[in-house]
């Protein structure tokens, strides 16, 4: 994977970078020399943090839709962690280290405080990584999404806890290596779970809006948390942030490894309201699993020697079951 | 001749589970205490024994009651926030007198506090921090093989008394390397839990014998108070059984006390201390003879039950007893307590995340001590 980078043409006229050239009603928040840098330089992350990337942009697109009216609950993670190594905070929002479970809850008290404050301006922003939703957090979650109180929650999906060492979480996929799924046995790696799709678990609450993200379309990512700073009541936004440590992946191709689950159709990115899908990002030509999962040594284990087709198979099957299940491929696009 | 390993307290730990039998690890990752899972993880399928990652802390201590209950010999671990989830567990796990072991790296808290940095701030919450009165043993290491022994100790303890265990480790403990003798099997006893003579007229709270389910007996295991049969009771039942459930650690101190005693027979003045604190008090005795000074060290292993009687010993002979403790002065309480005016007690405080030194701990008992408030060290 390593080696020197290509360098890469930007085309004009597309949303890719934030483009200058557009006009200033229509370029992304990133491009905008006034964007508030929510998450400001000099913090701790790793090279090629997707975290880091994801949680700039969606709070700045945030902080652009509220009009800087915005107050944030940050649960324990790497996000939390490398933001604010003592004595400092690259926070440049009004920010809120709760615990490791309880971010949804905090955001639920913020938010009913603003709302008998009569503060109806200030809106709320909960956010924690995959181990803070999926597993320990997800008892809170599910109560502020039944309650439909007035918070965004942002998931930023690194797919195992990074934090404190690369174990695997309820979002790990199948068959990756960590700390505790090492690539040893019969069946080496994560098991062969059922899957736990909190954006579907979020959308069996009825929620105004539930959507996915990733790091490979910032532009798309920036749409949805200014869609749903539009809405109130629970919504929930869950992006896709690869971690080159804990994946094993060249610290320069996390959007590249990014695109890869995308367009594999393994990592969905699609929205909807009260339950319902109202959109999808297409994909115009699926690609293999193989090449998503052979640019991360988390799944070397699938290709060492004569490799393990079976188990390959099986993840394709799941990217397939996606592509069906959100009608990922347009009609009239040939799969 | 036994061989010489070079390991970490947590990899002591984890070994010294499957030493001990462990076949049932269910966790959650935490720092300090993540390699003991991490271990475990890549150990227990090899041998054929069950590891399983869970949600959470509250999820972690209930599967090991579960898997107790199911006639597994378990074990979790991990730090404060995770101890905290677990303190609902731990009441449960101690009125159904289920076998279970729980490791606590301490890390400086309250809260997240500062997880890389080393504490003994959990010693009260370990003794009390599930509500109402119950059983509960607590016991703590200072060095890496006491680590790896104490856990071995921890099992048996739980297996023999059907009560939750809390090993205290640390966070400096966990990550500390020694090179210790690497115990061979039999080095170190291990003890199972008794089993019923007769199944057929077993009940499950009425004595120390332990009959998972399986083996056909009938019963119920409740969290409500409970009599023999493990059927709800009340008012003076309820007492009686509650009576009987605490008795069964508190009668039995004298069994459970275990602790190390140096250069204590001549002493005039005694250091009381435990886990990775005993390290420097150690040589905080050295230090203190060396200026003429006969001190000793009464070094715990065994917080809970408390051993009275072992304090009450020493306070008899010192005149001066210090408490060096990696908290704000927890157990120096119950020491003062126990002592009963007989010795003038000093704290010896440090709360920064580092280790008391040797000299901090050799300066405060020889200071000047106007009152017994003692003295608060910080660096």
């Amino acid at each position: 994977m390593s080696g020197p980078q290509r360098v890469k043409f930007y085309q004009t006229g597309t949303f890719t970078v934030g483009n200058r050239l557009l006009d200033v009603s229509v370029r992304s928040v990133q491009s905008d020399s006034t964007r508030n840098n929510s998450l400001n330089s000099g913090h701790r992350a790793c090279q090629g943090c997707g975290e880091a990337l994801g949680a700039r942009y969606a709070l700045d697109a945030a902080m652009r839709a509220v009009k800087g009216k915005l107050v944030v609950a940050n649960a324990t993670g790497c996000l939390e962690v490398f933001s604010t190594p003592y004595p400092e905070s690259s926070w440049r929002v009004a920010w809120l280290h709760s615990l490791f479970a309880n971010a949804a809850a905090v955001g639920t008290g913020m938010a009913a405080a603003m709302r008998v404050k009569g503060r109806h301006d200030v809106r709320v922003i909960a956010q924690g990584g995959d181990g803070g939703t999926v597993d320990i957090g997800f008892a809170c979650l599910s109560g502020m999404f039944e309650r439909n109180d007035d918070v965004l929650y942002i998931c930023y999906d690194n797919e195992a806890y990074m934090n404190t060492g690369v174990q695997r979480s309820s979002a790990t996929p199948a068959a990756a290596r960590t700390a505790t799924t090492p690539a040893v046995g019969d069946q080496p790696g994560n098991v062969f779970g059922q899957g736990k799709s909190v954006p579907l678990i979020a959308m069996a609450h009825g929620i105004p809006y539930t959507a996915t993200a990733s790091v490979c379309d910032l532009r798309d990512l920036e749409y949805k948390v200014e869609k749903a700073m539009g809405f109130h009541g629970a919504r929930y936004l869950h992006v896709h942030v690869p971690c080159p440590l804990g994946w094993g992946c060249d610290t320069g191709d996390t959007i590249k490894v990014a695109r890869l689950a995308a367009e594999s159709g393994l990592f969905p990115i699609f929205e909807a309201e009260y339950g319902e899908v109202t959109g999808r990002r297409a994909i115009r030509k699926p690609i293999p699993v193989d090449d998503y999962l052979k640019a991360q040594s988390r799944f070397a284990h699938l290709f060492k020697g004569r490799g393990d087709p079976a188990r390959v198979a099986m993840i394709q099957a799941i990217a397939d079951r996606n592509i069906r299940r959100f009608g990922l491929i347009s009609e009239g696009v040939p799969a | 001749m036994s061989k010489k390993r070079l390991i970490q307290g947590n990899e002591a730990c984890a070994h010294a589970a499957l030493y001990a039998g462990c076949n049932f690890y269910a966790g959650y990752p935490i720092t300090p205490s993540s390699e003991v899972m991490e271990i475990l993880s890549y150990e227990m399928p090899k041998l054929g024994r069950t590891f399983i990652q869970m949600e959470d802390e509250i999820a972690s201590i209930s599967a090991i009651i579960g898997a107790a209950w199911g006639g597994a010999k378990t074990l979790t671990a991990t730090s404060g926030p995770g101890f905290s989830l677990m303190q609902e567990g731990l009441g449960y796990a101690s009125i159904t007198e289920t076998p279970c072991v729980i490791v606590n790296c301490q890390r400086w808290g309250p809260s997240t506090g500062q997880p890389t940095k080393g504490a003994q701030g959990d010693v009260m919450q370990s003794i009390w921090g599930t509500h109402g009165d119950h059983a509960i043993i607590v016991v703590t290491a200072s060095t890496v093989r006491d680590a790896f022994d104490m856990t071995v100790k921890s099992f048996n303890f739980a297996q023999q008394y059907r009560v939750p265990v809390v090993l205290l480790m640390d966070e400096v403990l966990a990550h500390m390397r020694e090179n210790i003798d690497w115990p061979e099997p039999g080095d170190i006893e291990v003890i199972e839990a008794k089993r019923p003579a007769d199944v057929k007229t077993y009940k499950p709270f009425a004595n120390d014998e332990f009959l998972p389910f399986g083996h056909g007996a009938r019963y119920h295991i409740t969290g409500l108070a409970h009599g023999a049969e493990g059927f709800a009771v009340s008012d003076e039942a309820a007492a009686r059984e509650l009576k009987r459930m605490v008795g069964k650690v508190q009668d039995h101190v004298r069994d459970l006390a275990l602790h190390d005693r140096y250069l204590l027979d001549d002493a005039e003045l005694a250091i009381i201390s435990y886990g990775i604190t005993s390290r420097p008090a150690q040589s905080a005795v050295d230090l203190l003879r060396a200026q003429g000074i006969r001190a000793g060290l009464l070094s715990l292993k065994t917080l809970w039950p408390f051993p009275d009687f072992l304090i009450d010993e020493v306070a008899e002979r010192v005149d001066t007893i210090v408490v060096p403790e990696l908290n704000m002065g927890q157990l120096v309480r119950e020491i003062g307590r126990a002592a009963g005016g007989r010795s003038q007690v000093i704290p010896v405080s440090r709360i920064d995340g580092h280790l008391l030194t040797p000299a901090q701990i050799a300066d405060a008992a020889v200071a000047p001590f106007a009152t017994s408030a003692g003295k608060v060290v910080r660096s």
